[in-house]
C-alpha cells in the first residue's frame, strides 16, 4: 500500500511517499533529510504532535507551555483537558515544569514570568 | 547623539542589535512599544520555531527569550513602553513614553525594525451587516494566548495565511468548533505542514479557491455565506452555503507597517509595501536601513533574525564610516518573480537574492540574468507565493553586470 504524507518536521513541508507493508513502513521517499524519514514512519506507526498552549496563574495572567516532547496524537485532546484544569502560581521561569508524566511528556513552562 | 537607534524590539530588532554590538559599536538603543521585548513571538506560543537558526524546535516565547537574553548579557539599552511618533531624513527620532514625555534623539545611524500588521482588506468587500465576532486572526491570537479568552465557539476562517491555520488548531484544542477555513485563491497561503498539523490533523476542511460572500447577524455574528469562486475570483451563486457561525477570523496577509519610514521619506516598493534596499538592507537614505517583517514579509522568524544580522553589521560599518557605494546594478523581476530583497546591489560581494512568485508553478528554472546572457540558473520542483526563495550570486558573477534581471521559466 502507498500512503502520501505531508511532513511537519520543518517548514519544507516535504511531500512523502511512504510504501506500507501492512503497517511496516517498508521505503520513504520524497524526504529531504533523515528526520523525514522517521517522521513518516513515526506517522504511520504512532503519530505523535507537540502540544503548546496556556495555563492560568492563580496570581494573575497566563503563562505559556508546551509537552517537553511529542505525545501520541490521539491524546491531544485528554492532554488538553489536563492543561486546562492546571493553574501555577507565578514566579514561573522558562523550563519549569509544571505538570510531570502527561502521556509520557512533561508540561513545562516556556514563558518567564516574574 | 546616538550611535545605533533600533525602532522595535521584536526579533529583527534585537538581532540586529545583537550583530552590531559583535561588530564594535556599543552605543545602541532599542525603542520598543510594547512592555516588553519579543515583538509578536510573544502571542505565537506554538512551536516550529528556530529549526533553521537553533537546530532545535522552539515556541515563540523561547525564540524571543533566547535573543532577549544576549541583549541583556550585552547590557544593550533598551526603553519598553516607548511609541516612536516620527523619524526626520537628517535621523532625527522623536519618541514618547511616560518617564520621558516627549523627547528628541539624534541618531548616526537607525535601523527600522518595525514589523508588520495585519490586512483587514478582507472584510471590507463582503457584503451585510458589521456584527460583533469579526476578528482578525492575530488579534484572536492575542486573545486566547494573552489574555486568556476564547472570542466565540463556531468560527470559520477566510483566508489561508499561517496565522489562520495556526488559530484554527488553537480554537479546535480549546474547545471552539472550526467548519471551515476559506483560501479565494486555488492554493493556500500558508505553509504545507501547518496545513497538515492545523487542518488535517482536526478534520477542519480547507476550501480553496472559496471566499465569504455574506456576513449576517445584527449584535452578534450569526453566520456567513460561503460560495466558490471562478477563475477570475468572482463567486459564483450557485455554490453559495450558509454557515453559522458566531466568528470570523481573517487571515489574508501582512503588511510592513511603514508609517515612520514614509514620514522619513524613505523609498518604498509598491510591491513589498517595504523600503527598497541595497545588500546591506540599507534604504534610499543612507545610514537608515530596514530588516524583518518590516522590509517585507518572512515566512520564517529564522529568516528574519538572519536579514537583521546584515542590517546591524553594515549599520555598525556605516557608524565606523566604512561605506562607499561602488555600483549600482537594479535587481529587476519579470512578474512571475514578484519581488526581490535586495532591489539594488551596490557593492560586487557574494549576494543573496530572496524573492517571491506571483502564482504556485511546478518544474521550474530560476535563471538570473545580466543583459542577455543568463548568469545562474537553478531547478525547482515547485514555487508558490507562500515559500520565499533564494539565490546565491557569487561575486565574481556580477563582473561587468550593469543590472539583473530574476525570472522564471516554466520547464
Amino acid at each position: 500500500m502507498e500512503k502520501k504524507l505531508t511532513c511537519i518536521v520543518c517548514p519544507l513541508g516535504c511531500q512523502l511517499t511512504v510504501q506500507l507493508n501492512g503497517r511496516e513502513v517498508v521505503k520513504v521517499e520524497g524526504n529531504t533529510c533523515p528526520r523525514g524519514a522517521e517522521y513518516a514512519k513515526n506517522e504511520c506507526t504512532n503519530p505523535q504532535r507537540t502540544v503548546t498552549s496556556t495555563i492560568r496563574c492563580e496570581n494573575g495572567g497566563l503563562v505559556s507551555v508546551k509537552t517537553d516532547r511529542p505525545i501520541p496524537k490521539e491524546k491531544m485532546t485528554e492532554c488538553m483537558q489536563l492543561i486546562n484544569k492546571a493553574v501555577v502560581k507565578r514566579p514561573v521561569a522558562i523550563g519549569d515544569v509544571i505538570l510531570s508524566d502527561v502521556f509520557g511528556s512533561n508540561i513545562v513552562a516556556t514563558q518567564n514570568k516574574p | 547623539m546616538r550611535d545605533l537607534v533600533i525602532i522595535g524590539g521584536g526579533p529583527a530588532g534585537m538581532s540586529a542589535a545583537i550583530a552590531a554590538y559583535e561588530q564594535g559599536v556599543r552605543d545602541i538603543l532599542i525603542l520598543e512599544r510594547d512592555e516588553s521585548l519579543g515583538g509578536i513571538l510573544q502571542q505565537c506560543i506554538h512551536n516550529g520555531f528556530g529549526l533553521h537558526k537553533f537546530g532545535e524546535e522552539l515556541t515563540g516565547p523561547e525564540y524571543a527569550w533566547k535573543y532577549e537574553q544576549k541583549v541583556r548579557e550585552l547590557n544593550i539599552e533598551t526603553k519598553c513602553n516607548t511609541m516612536v511618533l516620527d523619524i526626520t531624513e537628517d535621523k532625527v527620532i522623536t519618541a514618547t513614553n511616560a518617564q520621558e514625555g516627549i523627547f528628541q534623539l539624534q541618531a548616526k545611524a537607525i535601523i527600522l525594525a518595525m514589523g508588520c500588521r495585519e490586512r483587514s482588506k478582507g472584510a471590507l468587500n463582503i457584503a451585510g451587516s458589521r456584527p460583533a465576532g469579526i476578528f482578525s486572526a492575530g488579534t484572536a491570537q492575542k486573545f486566547v494566548n494573552m489574555k486568556g479568552y476564547l472570542p466565540g465557539k463556531n468560527v470559520v476562517i477566510l483566508g489561508s495565511g499561517d496565522i489562520g491555520l495556526i488559530m484554527a488548531r488553537r480554537m479546535t484544542l480549546e474547545g471552539a468548533k472550526v467548519h471551515a477555513v476559506c483560501e479565494l485563491m486555488p492554493y493556500s497561503g500558508g505553509l504545507a505542514r501547518n496545513i497538515e498539523q492545523c487542518l488535517n490533523d482536526f478534520n477542519i476542511p480547507l476550501k480553496l479557491s472559496h471566499t465569504v460572500v455574506q456576513i449576517h447577524g445584527k449584535e452578534r455574528l450569526e453566520g456567513v455565506t460561503i460560495a466558490q469562486v471562478d477563475e477570475n475570483r468572482r463567486p459564483i451563486d450557485a455554490t453559495r452555503e450558509f454557515i453559522p457561525c458566531d466568528t470570523l477570523l481573517l487571515s489574508v496577509g501582512l503588511i510592513p507597517e511603514n508609517e515612520l519610514s514614509k514620514a522619513a521619506k524613505v523609498d518604498l516598493s509598491p510591491i513589498t509595501n517595504g523600503a527598497v534596499v541595497d545588500q546591506d538592507r540599507q534604504t534610499s537614505i543612507p545610514g537608515v536601513f530596514a530588516c524583518g517583517n518590516v522590509l517585507h514579509v518572512h515566512d520564517l522568524v529564522d529568516f528574519v533574525s538572519e536579514e537583521a544580522e546584515i542590517a546591524g553589521k553594515a549599520a555598525a560599518a556605516y557608524i565606523k564610516g566604512n561605506t562607499g557605494k561602488k555600483v549600482e546594478i537594479p535587481v529587476k523581476t519579470d512578474g512571475k518573480v514578484r519581488y526581490t530583497v535586495p532591489q539594488v546591489i551596490t557593492v560586487k560581494k557574494d549576494i543573496t537574492l530572496y524573492f517571491r512568485v506571483g502564482s504556485v508553478y511546478k518544474n521550474v528554472r530560476v535563471n538570473v540574468t545580466a543583459g542577455d546572457k543568463v548568469i545562474l540558473s537553478r531547478k525547482r520542483p515547485k514555487v508558490a507565493p507562500g515559500e520565499m526563495e533564494s539565490v546565491t550570486i557569487k561575486a565574481e558573477l556580477l563582473e561587468n553586470v550593469e543590472s539583473l534581471t530574476v525570472s522564471l521559466e516554466v520547464l
